[in-house]
């Protein structure tokens, strides 16, 4: 089912009666979901991203602005005429009822020409639970189940009514590293299986990047980028969305372009051809650095830490935002510790320029 | 040395057990004194008793015949079925009221919200006896006086539970209500299925308190009671005390006693943990 | 689901209902009649407003004797029922075997019918022509003279009043003050054992401090429960409280609403009012006294 999102836009009063006015909590949302893919909602906390989820599952009705769920707009319909699954964060299992009745909650409620009788119910309880392999825990209460565990009978708990979205809101954030990333392996394998159009909220870039086919920036309530998670990573649109993304974060420094080259401090260090004579703020991917006798950016080393297949290099510069900036290298490169200064050339295409002012890529 | 000074310490300690252990005891022998006293005279015979001018500690041949006396001199029977009667329906009645009210409170936003519960909260300060007064006017009006409906209007509120329960409701996670949202749940379905078994301790513990209020409720039932027919045990004892088996046969009267303070006792024996958590939380006789 | 917005009043209606009705204006009302003089009950007609009902109550002998052994009641039951609830209740905090088996048995008297158990305290006391009481018996073993406590000097029934309500009223006591003593954290007594401070000291320096939040709410809920004494006095001397010059002042409320000298609302109403500006009063005293005397 391809989701269309036009112009979407939440406005709540100002929490603080005294302070007054309006918090703008989704502005203007225009972006579509293709049908069948697995799309991540990424920002930071309070950037509206549960806010925008709540709206497209109808437990919030958008100030403006219309919902589609391919030809139809379901803006006005409640959650339950929708067909949509959610996954909340604490998984909202209830704790009264075993892991069959949660599952088959869902189903007890449908009325009319689709109500079922028990057996059938049960039966696609079943089903709902092979496909998060859980069919050997029905029995129990949630509270006698792991983390991991309570997780996919939530998703099984959204998934039993054949939702045309699934919606899954920060699901991993209460599980321990470990189950993390075998939890989102086992996401994104449900959703290959099921073809389910899904949306995916997270604060967690890595999470974000790792499993989706396609992500959405925001912050502040609005959209800042919307792409593969490659392309947003290689092509970031402005500041925000290159220091979001990436782990070790990007190294930021602040410089200028003279007559087609890029100064730092007072080294040359890459041409720029077409940027015109400006102050800039640059981004430098701590990959896009080249151990280099000879390479034109000079900085203090301070230290290495080595990772095994790779070795950072952690070194000062005067003009870099924080003061310190982490390279990696490959493990190969010797770095000679004990020289107090290491040199580095850059490579083009992980460098960024951003306009001082609004962050805009240049 | 050193040795001398462990056994002071050691007989200073035990001599503080002695002491501590003495004093509990008395204490519990007060209390449970006057229920060995109420069941010792209940099986003394009528005859037995009286020629006691110094009082036994023991029944030479006790006899249940002051129980079938109890039973059938006077109506104690209809006494307790009333209590009985009143009881369930009051707490029954109760429990749906509050329960509503509660779940309005802590679930549903509703513009004035915070104000009503403000109010609310604000009646919890009214005493009693202040309004049975009139309670007694309006019930007389409505011509309900020996009646059920008489007995029971006034009680089947409480502000106090009102508070107890919404507190209670309010600790079940907000999730929990959207995923029953998005499923089509609609909010009395899931007042019935989710957050009346979570609240149930809650539930349990708010109506053992209202049926202890109710079995022991005096003040209003003599009120608005003049009739034998509509009477409660705490009325019947006082009229059996007054007027009872016709001349003053005290181990009769005990008996009636003990038959009146046993469904209670034996309730508290059943659910001891949950009427002391409850009543530390929400009692308050004393 | 946020246009049914009104959908939240129709839950609070019946409970709303039942308030207004049996709560709101019965509030109202007390202060309408407490003003209207000359009310009468059967023709429901009064012949003016005025404050003489208030002076009538205040002249009434009757008024003046509750007034009198109501505040005898708090005076002795107050601050005796607490402290001897404090003592019983550091003395089960420090025991280990037994204490379960104690704690239930004092709570026994917080779930008996108090009408029906005062009888057994009547029966206790009272001088009959059979027997002259095991109580009695015991002052005569102990070289004293039989008194009547039931039927005889004021002072003597006084004394099973005032004992009877502390027996009435220990269990609530006991256990706030036990989970309260019970719930203080052990590091603070460890702490103190460690610096050698004597078990009294502990007691008067850290337990009494921790838990006076509770003892004060004890206090004030006792001054209040005591104020309101009615069904004991009724469970020892039965409904003719004047009669056995043992009437409370909740006592005189009832009797002028109801009973042999009943249907005067008016001066019940005055009563009460009269009855709750003492509660009000000491109440607002006692929490001036604590807001100063506790200590976190």
């Amino acid at each position: 089912m391809r989701v269309l999102l036009d112009k979407l836009t939440k406005i709540f009063p100002n929490r603080n009666k005294k302070a007054g006015g309006e918090v703008v909590a989704v502005d203007h949302f225009c972006f579509e979901i293709p049908d069948g893919e697995l799309v991540g909602l990424l920002g930071p906390s309070g950037c509206g991203k549960s806010t925008a989820l709540f709206m497209i599952c109808g437990l919030q009705k958008p100030t403006e602005g219309k919902i589609f769920f391919g030809e139809q707009d379901v803006t006005g319909l409640p959650p339950e005429e929708r067909g949509v699954g959610i996954v909340f964060q604490n998984y909202a299992l209830y704790p009264h009822l075993s892991v069959l009745q949660n599952i088959t909650f869902p189903l007890e409620n449908l009325k009319g020409a689709d109500k079922l009788t028990k057996e059938q119910m049960k039966e696609k309880a079943y089903e709902a639970a092979k496909l998060v392999q859980i069919e050997e825990l029905m029995e129990r209460k949630p509270n006698e189940l792991s983390g991991g565990q309570q997780q996919r009978v939530a998703i099984a708990r959204a998934l039993v009514k054949r939702p045309k979205v699934l919606l899954l809101d920060e699901p991993l954030s209460n599980l321990d590293a470990r189950l993390r990333l075998q939890t989102r392996e086992e996401i994104r394998r449900i959703q290959q299986e099921t073809g389910i159009t899904t949306i995916f909220v997270t604060h967690d870039q890595e999470e974000a990047m790792s499993i989706t086919d396609r992500i959405v920036v925001m912050k502040d309530g609005k959209v800042h980028q919307i792409g593969k998670p490659q392309e947003v990573y290689d092509d970031p649109v402005d500041l925000f969305v290159a220091k979001f993304l990436g782990t070790p974060p990007i190294n930021i420094f602040d410089g200028r372009v003279k007559s087609g080259r890029l100064i730092i401090g007072e080294e040359e260090v890459l041409d720029v051809k077409g940027a015109g004579d400006r102050d800039v703020t640059i981004g430098i991917r701590p990959e896009g650095f080249i151990l280099d006798e000879k390479g034109a950016l000079s900085c203090n080393l301070s230290r290495v830490e080595v990772m095994g297949r790779d070795v950072s290099v952690i070194s000062t510069h005067e003009n870099c935002q924080g003061g310190t900036l982490r390279s990696i290298i490959q493990a190969e490169n010797k770095v000679d510790l004990s020289k107090k200064k290491v040199r580095f050339s850059l490579k083009k295409n992980k460098v960024f320029l951003f306009d001082k002012e609004s962050g805009e890529r240049i | 040395m050193e040795n001398t000074l462990e056994k002071n310490h050691k007989a200073s300690a035990a001599v503080r057990k002695i002491i501590t252990y003495t004093g509990l005891a008395v204490w519990a022998l007060m209390v449970l004194f006057p229920f060995y006293w109420m069941i010792l005279t209940s099986v003394k015979s009528y005859g037995e008793y009286n020629s006691e001018y110094v009082p036994k500690f023991y029944a030479a041949s006790p006899t249940m015949q002051n129980y079938l006396d109890a039973f059938s001199t006077v109506p104690l029977g209809r006494y307790l079925l009333n209590t009985l009667v009143f009881t369930v329906i009051t707490t029954a009645i109760m429990l749906v009221v509050v329960t509503l009210a509660a779940y309005g409170f802590a679930r549903l936003s509703f513009p004035g919200k915070d104000l009503v519960f403000t109010c609310f909260l604000a009646l919890m300060m009214i005493p009693n006896e202040l309004v049975v007064i009139t309670n007694f006017v309006t019930i007389t009006n409505f011509h309900l006086r020996n009646s059920f409906t008489g007995l029971i209007l006034p009680s089947v509120t409480s502000v106090f539970y009102i508070y107890l329960l919404k507190e209670s409701f309010s600790q079940v996670p907000d999730a929990l209500y959207y995923a029953a949202k998005v499923d089509g749940t609609s909010d009395l379905r899931y007042l019935w299925k989710v957050m009346i078994p979570i609240c149930r301790p809650t539930l349990i513990t708010v109506g053992i308190l209202k049926v202890i209020e109710c079995w022991n409720s005096y003040i209003w039932p003599r009120l608005i009671t003049d009739e034998q027919a509509y009477f409660l045990v705490s009325n019947g004892i006082q009229e059996i005390r007054e007027n009872g088996f016709g001349r003053e046969n005290i181990p009769a009267m005990m008996a009636a006693v003990v038959v009146i303070s046993v469904p209670l006792l034996v309730l508290f024996l059943c659910f001891r943990e949950k009427i002391m958590a409850g009543v530390s939380r929400g009692g308050t006789k004393g | 689901m946020e246009k049914d917005q009104y959908k939240g009043w129709l839950y609070l209606l019946p409970a709303a209902l039942f308030l207004a009705v049996f709560l709101v204006y019965p509030l109202v009302d007390v202060f309408v009649y407490s003003t209207e003089e000359g009310y009468n009950f059967a023709s429901q007609t009064s012949f003016g407003t005025g404050l003489y009902n208030f002076s009538y109550v205040l002249h009434d002998p009757y008024f003046l004797q509750a007034v009198k052994n109501t505040f005898i009641m708090v005076v002795i039951t107050v601050p005796l029922s607490t402290g001897i609830a404090l003592l019983i209740s550091v003395g089960l905090c420090s025991i280990e075997p037994l204490r379960k088996l104690f704690q239930t048995v004092y709570f026994l008297p917080y779930v008996t019918n108090t009408l029906a158990v005062g009888l057994v305290f009547m029966v206790l006391f009272k001088k009959t022509a059979y027997s002259d009481g095991l109580v009695n018996l015991l002052i005569n073993a102990f070289g004293g003279e039989s008194v009547d406590f039931i039927d005889g000097p004021h002072a003597a029934k006084m004394f099973v009043m005032c004992l009877y309500i502390i027996w009435v009223v220990m269990p609530f006591k006991i256990l706030l003050l036990t989970s309260a003593i019970s719930s203080v954290n052990p590091n603070y007594y460890n702490a103190a054992r460690v610096d050698g401070t004597s078990p009294f000291r502990i007691f008067y320096k850290i337990t009494l401090p921790m838990i006076s939040p509770t003892l004060f709410y004890l206090i004030i809920t006792g001054f209040i429960g005591a104020f309101k004494e009615y069904s004991n006095a009724v469970a020892l001397f039965g409904t003719d409280l004047n009669a056995a010059g043992m009437n409370t002042i909740v006592g005189y409320v009832y009797d002028m609403l109801y009973g042999d000298s009943g249907g005067y609302p008016s001066y019940a109403s005055a009563a009460a009012i009269i009855l709750f500006t003492i509660v009000l009063t000491i109440t607002y005293l006692n929490l001036t006294i604590s807001k100063k005397h506790t200590y976190y």
